[in-house]
């Protein structure tokens, strides 16, 4: 039975894993290589590494990053951040790496999609989705959550579902750092309307949050941070609760 | 020990390079005829569109240098659904190592997502490439068409229906999933592989 992913969520600046509460206060949280290392060992089943660095420079030691990831890691990892056209890709791709995650480059021109799709798979495109629930309506949010779009989440992820996406990844502006649970409601409604995976992001603090999301939510994988980097939630002792609970995790 | 990689316009060979060097291994990528024929062991990675890749494949003339192979022989993902005889993924003719036609996938009333993609367990493992492998161990999947389970399976996973994981005929052997992705027990099965 296909297994419900477990995803640390590594966000690097200048060659190092940081994580922010609600997309501000940077916390060092180790070295990306060493910690993507020991999550692996500990039966993380993806990981993903966010690029939140802005040089050039920087730029270019993510790269190289992503070279010793795929060096030493044997799971599929995602990156993303900073990738705005099929050369960003390549490079990522050519440097190791199984998956990239787009967000506002794909609002901005959304056939980026289509050209990620058709260029190198649509198992390799994710596309990642920050929404802020506004009133009545989830809208979405480009720049690390600074600038209001026009879109709405369920239209624009059904667009890229059609786009030729591989999978979502839905960040919860209203949940992410607050550690009360996954935005479920929203995630469910997506689940039921597309037809690609959904990966649940920003809401975990404990153990019954992941539950919660894989049924409630109907979420493929959820992906959380913080409250691995600093061991609040041991993914063994999680999987372990998870399959208590009757779902079908990898152990 | 030399190893060699089919070299062909699949994409992402990169991740069973680096899965070989971390068993010590350096292997070659190579489409010389020569350089393939003297290996120890032979594989033949990759993620790609089978009509794409056999075409390429023909004009390389690489069908018939794979076919006649002699040496262990390992596909891997599309590498396993191109030795099979015909893929619905284009409508194409493929090596034809395996008798059995390569099928698309298709959801049920459950509304299964295609590709099926991530991690699954494995069942009824046969053959040595399974050694210290054991049942319902998860490996890692990304793909849209499958082998049905036939006379060569020696793994079957079960998503939507049972399918083949694996299959074994001579000197091949091939996987659907990616062992190179899929940690501890992909590590194995291709240390199995170089043992053989």
């Amino acid at each position: 039975m296909l297994a419900k992913r477990i995803i640390p969520c590594l966000d690097v600046k200048d060659g190092q894993t940081v994580k922010g509460t609600n997309f501000v206060d940077l916390r060092q949280a180790g070295d990306p290589v060493e910690l993507g290392k020991a999550y692996s060992k500990m039966g993380a089943d993806e990981l993903v590494y966010l690029d939140i660095t802005a040089s050039h420079e920087g730029r270019k030691t993510f790269t190289e990053l992503v070279g010793r990831v795929a060096a030493n890691i044997n799971i599929p990892f995602t990156v993303g951040g900073g990738i705005n056209e099929l050369k960003d890709v390549d490079r990522m791709l050519s440097a190791g790496a199984d998956k990239v995650s787009i967000n506002s480059a794909a609002l901005r021109r959304p056939e980026l999609v289509n050209e990620i799709a058709s260029h190198f798979g649509s198992q390799v495109c994710v596309v990642a989705i920050d929404a802020k629930l506004v009133g009545n309506t989830w809208k979405c949010y480009i720049n690390g959550g600074r600038i209001e779009t026009e879109k709405n989440l369920l239209d624009w992820a059904r667009e890229v579902n059609d786009r030729g996406a591989g999978e979502i990844l839905f960040t919860s502006m209203n949940h992410d750092g607050v550690k009360t649970g996954y935005a479920n409601e929203a995630l469910a409604e997506l689940a039921d309307s597309l037809s690609i995976p959904v990966i649940a992001s920003g809401g975990a603090g404990k153990k019954e949050h992941f539950k919660e999301t894989f049924i409630q939510g109907k979420a493929d994988a959820a992906l959380a941070a913080s409250v691995f980097h600093f061991g609040e939630i041991s993914i063994p002792e999680l999987k372990l609760y998870l399959k208590e609970e009757g779902i079908s995790v990898r152990l | 020990m030399d190893v060699a990689i089919v070299k062909y316009n699949a994409g992402n060979i990169f991740s069973v390079v680096h899965a070989l060097n971390r068993l010590g291994v350096d292997p070659i990528i190579t489409d010389d005829a020569e350089q393939l024929a003297k290996a120890d062991k032979i594989l033949f990675p990759g993620q790609g569109h089978a009509l794409t890749t056999m075409q390429y494949i023909r004009e390389h003339r690489l069908d018939e240098i794979i076919c006649q192979l002699k040496q262990p022989v390992l596909g891997i993902c599309v590498g396993q659904q191109l030795m099979c005889k015909h893929s619905e993924e284009g409508d194409v003719d493929c090596l034809g190592i395996f008798d059995v036609d390569v099928k698309r996938f298709t959801p049920s009333v459950n509304k299964e997502k295609v590709p099926h993609m991530g991690w699954n367990s494995l069942t009824a493992l046969k053959s040595d490439l399974y050694k210290n492998i054991s049942e319902q161990q998860f490996v890692y999947f990304v793909h849209s068409f499958y082998v049905p389970v036939c006379d060569w399976t020696i793994a079957q996973s079960d998503y939507i229906l049972p399918f083949s994981a694996s299959l074994h005929k001579d000197n091949f052997y091939a996987t659907q999933f990616h062992p190179e992705k899929s940690g501890s027990v992909g590590e194995q099965l291709l240390k199995n592989f170089l043992d053989l």
